[in-house]
């Protein structure tokens, strides 16, 4: 009998324990899935919780609701892996040995990369919404703001979802004008990059949001510290942005447990084939979702189209073939933009997000890169199919792992 | 969209980035140097070559991992290429400028 272990029981690490399940023969593979959590969240909730759009309640479920029979979950902290053996040591001291390591482990914040972030306002006036303890903290806070100058505020590149700060400018103007309040509020997205949209055809396409949502743009911001006192925030280059309410995405870092194995970069990313999705240093560990440091976007549905490619390697890998499937680094977003609209934008390493029909080429019904009600009705569709088809690893019909080209205005 | 700059023709995009890194060469970097008002000591040869070294191994770059290379720290990299040090900087060295999916 062969071990197959997984580690992490989010999007990714679920959708890889029900794709396998399916695939390997239970006389032949164990599977275990280890999580030291009990709740399974769906993490696009967070934008929509400080909104009062969704309640808690709609992005909380329990992991082992998703957990196909067959495979054993195990609730247990990881203390370390070690590659060289083949095993993984338990918190509790206990050793799990396996064949093939799965590491799907995914990122956090850490708000304690940045001086002061953590400081005396931290969750007074200094929120962060990618967490749901931060995000329901800063939907009480919304609830009784009397308004001010909101800043919204990206720390550093790589990020989980990186149009989820502008979608929360998006939503909050919104947010104000239905509160009718909106005279109130100064919104400003202040952003590392050199805009907030940094690709050529999005800029032509999406600037004049912008200006129709009077959002307030500070670019090459890269910010030194959060300064509580006089609440600001200061980059290295001097420049300030004072605020009344500050909505921060902190750096984004992958587990420490990379950190404590060995197995991370400087950011605690595994670095990972972005093509095979093998380890580049163990040939039986196999890495998806945002634990990688492949140049994808971290995102549920890269980690989606991701399982389907790693699913066919693994088997080739077991089967002692050479791997032959290869990511191209498709994701495909819904992106909130306000008043009951949104975006869709299909996009992968090599192809930037641009103008046409989804999913089928020169009919739709979706519309790519133009705001819509469809596209904001798909959003919310969304949410279902995250629980009821995608975590099971079930195939969304049409929608191929690779990024398909038909149908789009290059 | 094509270029002539000192010497060779390369191709540029719509902000003047090149997209095909094989077309720089030192020279071409001085010339887009001069056109960002930056005139290249050996500081800004080291950060250059650090940069391109991370792009090749498709590493994503930030100002803070930057800061933490032991190359450049980062308010001599604000000196160096005052105004936005990062896209500044990757245009010179013939790399795209970070981006987002957007």
């Amino acid at each position: 009998m062969k071990h197959l272990l997984i580690l992490g029981a989010g999007t990714a690490g679920t959708m890889m324990a029900n794709h396998l399940r399916h695939n390997l023969k239970e006389d032949d593979w164990e599977i275990s899935i280890i999580d030291e959590k009990e709740e399974h969240h769906y993490q696009p909730g967070y934008l929509f919780l400080p909104f009062d759009i969704y309640q808690p309640e709609d992005i909380v479920k329990s992991i082992a609701e998703f957990i196909p029979k067959g495979v054993s979950l195990i609730k247990n902290k990881i203390e370390r892996i070690i590659p060289a053996e083949n095993k993984v040591a338990m918190k509790t001291g206990e050793m799990l040995e396996y064949d093939v390591l799965i590491i799907a482990t995914g990122a956090k914040i850490a708000p304690e990369e940045t001086t002061g972030m953590q400081g005396a306002e931290w969750q007074k006036s200094v929120f962060d919404f990618y967490t749901f303890e931060g995000s329901l903290a800063l939907r009480n806070k919304l609830r009784e703001w009397q308004g001010g100058k909101l800043v919204i505020h990206i720390t550093e590149m790589p990020i989980k979802c990186p149009v989820a700060p502008l979608e929360f400018a998006f939503l909050a103007d919104s947010y104000f004008k239905h509160k009718h309040m909106r005279d109130k509020v100064d919104i400003t997205f202040v952003t590392p990059l050199s805009g907030a949209f940094t690709k050529p055809k999005a800029t032509a396409a999406l600037d004049h949001l912008l200006q129709e949502k009077n959002i307030h743009i500070v670019s090459d911001f890269a910010i030194e510290q959060v300064d509580n006192d006089n609440k600001k925030i200061i980059d290295y280059g001097g420049q300030e942005v004072p605020f009344d309410l500050l909505v921060t995405v902190p750096t984004n870092k992958g587990d420490a447990l990379m950190e404590r194995s060995g197995l991370g970069d400087d950011l605690n990313y595994v670095p990972t084939n972005k093509a095979t999705l093998q380890s580049k240093d163990y040939e039986n560990i196999f890495v998806l979702g945002d634990a990688s440091n492949v140049p994808a976007s971290k995102a549920g549905s890269v980690a989606h189209f991701e399982a389907e490619i790693l699913t066919e390697n693994i088997l080739l890998y077991i089967g002692g073939q050479p791997l032959k499937a290869e990511f191209d680094g498709h994701a495909n977003c819904f992106i909130e933009t306000g008043n009951g609209k949104a975006l869709l934008i299909d996009f992968n390493y090599t192809h930037e997000p641009v103008e046409g029909t989804f999913p089928f080429p020169g009919v739709g019904p979706l519309r790519l890169l133009k705001e819509s009600r469809m596209n904001h009705m798909g959003k919310l569709a969304f949410r279902w199919i995250y629980w009821n088809v995608l975590l099971k690893g079930t195939h969304i019909p049409f929608v191929s792992a690779n990024m398909q080209e038909a149908g789009k205005h290059f | 969209m094509e270029k002539l700059i000192a010497g060779t023709t390369v191709t540029v995009n719509e902000e003047g980035y090149l997209t095909n890194f094989a077309q720089w060469n030192e020279a071409v970097g001085e010339a887009l140097a001069a056109e960002a008002n930056v005139v290249l000591t050996p500081r800004h040869w080291q950060v250059i070559n650090y940069l391109q070294l991370q792009h090749k191994s498709n590493l994503p770059l930030s100002i803070r991992q930057i800061g933490k290379s032991n190359v450049v720290d980062i308010k001599e990299f604000y000196q160096l290429f005052p105004n936005g040090p990062l896209k500044i900087s990757t245009k010179i060295a013939g790399i795209p400028k970070p981006a987002s999916c957007l």
